[in-house]
C-alpha cells in the first residue's frame, strides 16, 4: 500500500528548474496492477523512482508499508529496495560480464542469502520465466526478450511485494512484447504482487486494473 | 558472489586490468631494483670497510694529521731520504749507487702515544681493543750522477738549474722507488682489528711469541706480485724479516688492509716510532653501546678522531661511492616518480571505469546493493589489479636483479686507513729534498667488490605493500565516485 501526499519532485539543471512531479496525491493498494501512461517527459519515470525508493521527493510524503520513504535515510531506502521492490528496466540493465544465473543471484546478495540457497533460488526464478537452460549464458548471448526475462527473474527472485517496470517492452519487437507482458501479468496473478508498469502501449494498459495518466507532472486516473 | 563478480569484471574488462597492472608492475620492479641495488652497494661498502678495519670493529680511534707542512720525519711528513756522505758506493765513473729502505708512518696518518689504548680499554662497554701502526716502507734503488762533474763539465751559462730535484732531474740519474704498506699489530690479538678479516693462505699467523721477532705476514696478492713466498726474506726499513705466512681477505674479491703485517713492537722500533700507534680498533660490547663508547672515548682522548662504522662508510670512495650516491639519489627519485605515475594511472583508470559502469552500479543500487558493498567491489577490483601488477613487478624486478648479479658488475672502492684528510692522491708529496716522497702516496686501500644485489623478504614485502596501497587508493577514489551515483541513474535509457 502506497500513500502519496502532495509529492513534488523538482530537478534543477543550472538555472533551469523542472517540475517533474507536481503535488501528486495518490493511493495504490497492495496487489493492484497499475498501468502508467503519458507523453515523454511527463514524469512517469520520476514517479516510478519515488515508488521504488530510488529517490526522495522534494516535498510531500510517500508512505510504503508504514515506511516514510520521503524522510527515510539512505540505509532504510536501500533496505526497502533490497527486500520489497523488484524493478525491471527498459534496457534490461543486466551486468554484461555475468551469466544469467549470476545476474539473478546479484539480487540475493544484499539479503545475505547463502551460496547454495542463492543458486537454487536463482535457478528456480529462471525456470519460472522459462529460461531453465540459459543460466550459463552471458547477456550478449541472449535475445532481447530472453534478457528481459532474466531481468524479470532478477526482480522476482527476492519475492518482493512490488514489481515496478519502466517501459519493459520498449526495447523489444512486436512479438516479444506480448510474451513479456503475458509473463508479467502471469507473475502478478501467481505471486499476488503489486505491479506498476509504465507503458506507451494502450493494448497493454487496457489489461491493467487501473490506468494512470501523467502529463507535466500531474497525475490523473483514467476511467 | 564478490569473488565471481570480481573475477568476471577483471576478465571482462581486460584492458583496464592490463593497464593498471602494467603501471604498477613497472613501478614495483623499479622500487625492487633500487632497493636491492642500494642494499648491494651497502653490503659492498661494508665488505670494503671490513677488509680495511676488520670484522667486528665498531669504532676506530686515530689522530687527525696536522697541516701537511709539518716537520719532515713527523707522522704525516713526506718520505724523505737523506743520503749522508758515506751512503752508497761511488763507482769509477763518479756516479754513486745507492740503495736504501726507509720505514715511516703512512702518509695521511698521525701517530700518537700507545697509552691511548689503555685509556680506551678503561671505557665502559669496550669489549676489545687493539692498536696498530700503519707504516709505509719505501725502497730507493738508484744511481746518483757525479754532481761535481756535471757542474764543471756543463756549460756554465746555460741557465739550467743545477740538480733540479726530482727523479728525472738533471744528469741522467736513474732511480727506482718501490713502496709497500706495513702494518704493525699486536701479534697476540686477532679478535678485533685488521687481521680479523683475513684467512691464512699459507704458512702460519702471528702469535704472542712473535712480539719481538722480525717475522712478517704478507697479503697473498702482494706476495705474488713481489715474488715472495713463505721462508723468503723481506727487507723492511733496513731490517730483514722472515716471511712466515700469507693471508687473503675473507670477503671475496677484496685485498687485505695492508701488504705486510709485522709485530707492533718490532714495527715501532724499526720505524723509530717507539710507543707510537696510528689506529686503535675498538669493539663495543653491543651495537646499542656504540654511541656511548664513542662519546666516552672522545671524552677520554680529546685530541683523537673517533669514528664509528657509519662515519667510516663515508670514507669509502671510488666507483662504489658514486654508485651509492647515484642509487640513493637518482634511483629514489626515479622510483618515486614512477610510483606516483602508476598510482595516478590506477586512480584515473578506476574512476573512468566506474563512470563507464554508471548504469551497472545504478542498477545494483536499485536492486538493493548498499554503497558499502559497491565500494568494496570497486576497491576489491582495483586492489586485485594492482596486486597482479605487484606479482609481475616482483618477477620482472627479481629477473633484472638476477641478470645484474650474473653480469658481475665490479665496483672499485678505496678507503683510506685513516679517516683524516690527506689520503689518496693528495698533492704536495714531492718534498724539496729529492722528491721521492710522492711514491709513498699509494697508501689507501683499494678494493674491487663485485656488486651483488640481495633479494630479501623485505623487498618483497615492500612490493606487496606498494601494490596494496596503490590498489586501495585507486579503490577509494573509484568507490567514492561510485557511492555518489544516484540509483535512479539505472532508469536512464541511454547508457
Ligand atoms: N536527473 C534529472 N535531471 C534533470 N531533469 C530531469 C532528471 N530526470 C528527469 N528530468 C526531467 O523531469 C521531467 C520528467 O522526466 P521523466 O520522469 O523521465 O519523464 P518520462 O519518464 O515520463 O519520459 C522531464 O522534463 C525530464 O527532463
Ligand atoms: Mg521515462
Amino acid at each position: 500500500m502506497y500513500t502519496l501526499t502532495d509529492v513534488t519532485k523538482t530537478y534543477t539543471q543550472g538555472k533551469r528548474t523542472v517540475v517533474a512531479l507536481d503535488k501528486v496525491s495518490l493511493e495504490i493498494p497492495d496487489g493492484q496492477m497499475v498501468a502508467i501512461q503519458g507523453p515523454t517527459g511527463g514524469g512517469k519515470s520520476t514517479l516510478l523512482q519515488m515508488l521504488g525508493a530510488l529517490d526522495r521527493p522534494s516535498t510531500g510524503t510517500i508512505t510504503f508499508r508504514s515506511n516514510d520513504l520521503s524522510a527515510a535515510g539512505e540505509s532504510t531506502l536501500t533496505g526497502v529496495r533490497a527486500t520489497d521492490i523488484g524493478i525491471v528496466f527498459q534496457s534490461f540493465n543486466l551486468i554484461p560480464t555475468l551469466t544469467a544465473q549470476e545476474n539473478v543471484e546479484m539480487a540475493l546478495v544484499p539479503l545475505g542469502v547463502g551460496t547454495a540457497e542463492r543458486a537454487t533460488r536463482a535457478r528456480d526464478a529462471l525456470a519460472s520465466v522459462g529460461l531453465d537452460e540459459r543460466g550459463g549464458h552471458l547477456p550478449s548471448e541472449l535475445s532481447g526478450g530472453q534478457q528481459q526475462r532474466v531481468a524479470i527473474a532478477r526482480a522476482l527472485v527476492k519475492r518482493p511485494a512490488v514489481l515496478l517496470a519502466d517501459e519493459p517492452t520498449g526495447a523489444l519487437d512486436e512479438s516479444t512484447r506480448d510474451e513479456i507482458m503475458d509473463l508479467l501479468e502471469k507473475m502478478w496473478t501467481e505471486l499476488g504482487l503489486t505491479l506498476i508498469v509504465v507503458t506507451h502501449d494502450s493494448a497493454v494498459a487496457r489489461r491493467a486494473q487501473r490506468r494512470l495518466h501523467i502529463k507535466n507532472g500531474h497525475v490523473k486516473d483514467v476511467a | 558472489m564478490f569473488g565471481t563478480y570480481l573475477r568476471r569484471e577483471l576478465v571482462g574488462r581486460r584492458k583496464q586490468t592490463v593497464i593498471i597492472a602494467i603501471g604498477m608492475a613497472l613501478a614495483i620492479a623499479l622500487v625492487i631494483l633500487v632497493q636491492s641495488f642500494s642494499a648491494g652497494v651497502k653490503n659492498a661498502q661494508a665488505s670494503v670497510l671490513e677488509s680495511v678495519y676488520g670484522v667486528g670493529t665498531d669504532i676506530t680511534v686515530s689522530q687527525t694529521p696536522e697541516a701537511p707542512s709539518g716537520e719532515p720525519g713527523g707522522g704525516g711528513g713526506a718520505g724523505r731520504f737523506d743520503f749522508g756522505a758515506d751512503d752508497g758506493t761511488t763507482t769509477d765513473d763518479g756516479s754513486t749507487a745507492v740503495s736504501q729502505s726507509r720505514l715511516a708512518a703512512e702518509r695521511g696518518t698521525e701517530t700518537f702515544d700507545a697509552a691511548a689504548l689503555d685509556s680506551v680499554l678503561t671505557v665502559n662497554n669496550v669489549a676489545a681493543a687493539s692498536a696498530t701502526l700503519a707504516l709505509t716502507n719505501t725502497t730507493f734503488d738508484g744511481e746518483l750522477p757525479d754532481f761535481s762533474e756535471v757542474r764543471s763539465g756543463g756549460a756554465p751559462g746555460d741557465g739550467a738549474a743545477p740538480a733540479s730535484g726530482g727523479a728525472d732531474g738533471a744528469g741522467g740519474s736513474s732511480f727506482d722507488v718501490n713502496s709497500f704498506t706495513v702494518l704493525g699489530l699486536d701479534p697476540s690479538g686477532d679478535s678485533v682489528g685488521p687481521l680479523s678479516s683475513v684467512t691464512l693462505a699459507d704458512g702460519r699467523g702471528l702469535d704472542a711469541d712473535d712480539a719481538e721477532s722480525t717475522v712478517a705476514i704478507l697479503d697473498s696478492s702482494y706476495a705474488t706480485s713481489a715474488e715472495l713466498a713463505v721462508g723468503d726474506t723481506l727487507n723492511i726499513g733496513g731490517t730483514d724479516f722472515e716471511v712466515v705466512g700469507t693471508v687473503t681477505s675473507t670477503s671475496a674479491d677484496a685485498t687485505t688492509a695492508s701488504n705486510v703485517y709485522i709485530p707492533l713492537g718490532v714495527a715501532q722500533s724499526v720505524a723509530g716510532l717507539e710507543g707510537m700507534v696510528s689506529t686503535i680498533s675498538v669493539q663495543a660490547a653491543s651495537s646499542t653501546a656504540i654511541a656511548q663508547v664513542k662519546s666516552d672515548i672522545e671524552a677520554a682522548l680529546p685530541d683523537a678522531t673517533v669514528s664509528s662504522q657509519e662515519d667510516l662508510a663515508s670514507s669509502v670512495s671510488g666507483s662504489l661511492a658514486s654508485a651509492s650516491t647515484l642509487i640513493s639519489q637518482l634511483g629514489t627519485w626515479l622510483s618515486l616518480a614512477v610510483l606516483v605515475a602508476a598510482f595516478a594511472l590506477a586512480i584515473l583508470f578506476t574512476i573512468s571505469g566506474v563512470t563507464r559502469r554508471t548504469r551497472e552500479f545504478g542498477t545494483l543500487k536499485a536492486i538493493g546493493w548498499s554503497n558499502r558493498r559497491i565500494i568494496g567491489q570497486v576497491a576489491g577490483e582495483s586492489t586485485v589489479q594492482a596486486l597482479i601488477g605487484g606479482v609481475i613487478g616482483v618477477v620482472v624486478g627479481l629477473g633484472a636483479i638476477l641478470i645484474i648479479n650474473a653480469a658481475g658488475i665490479t665496483l672499485g672502492a678505496s678507503a683510506t686507513s685513516s679517516t683524516g684528510p690527506g689520503g689518496v692522491g693528495s698533492p704536495g708529496g714531492a718534498g724539496p729534498g729529492g722528491g721521492f716522497g710522492g711514491a709513498a702516496a699509494a697508501v689507501a686501500q683499494t678494493t674491487d667488490v663485485v656488486l651483488n644485489a640481495p633479494i630479501t623478504a623485505t623487498v618483497i614485502a615492500i612490493a606487496a605493500g606498494i601494490a596494496l596501497i596503490g590498489g586501495l587508493l585507486a579503490g577509494a577514489f573509484g568507490g567514492w565516485r561510485a557511492a555518489r551515483l544516484r540509483p535512479a541513474e539505472a532508469l536512464r535509457s541511454v547508457s
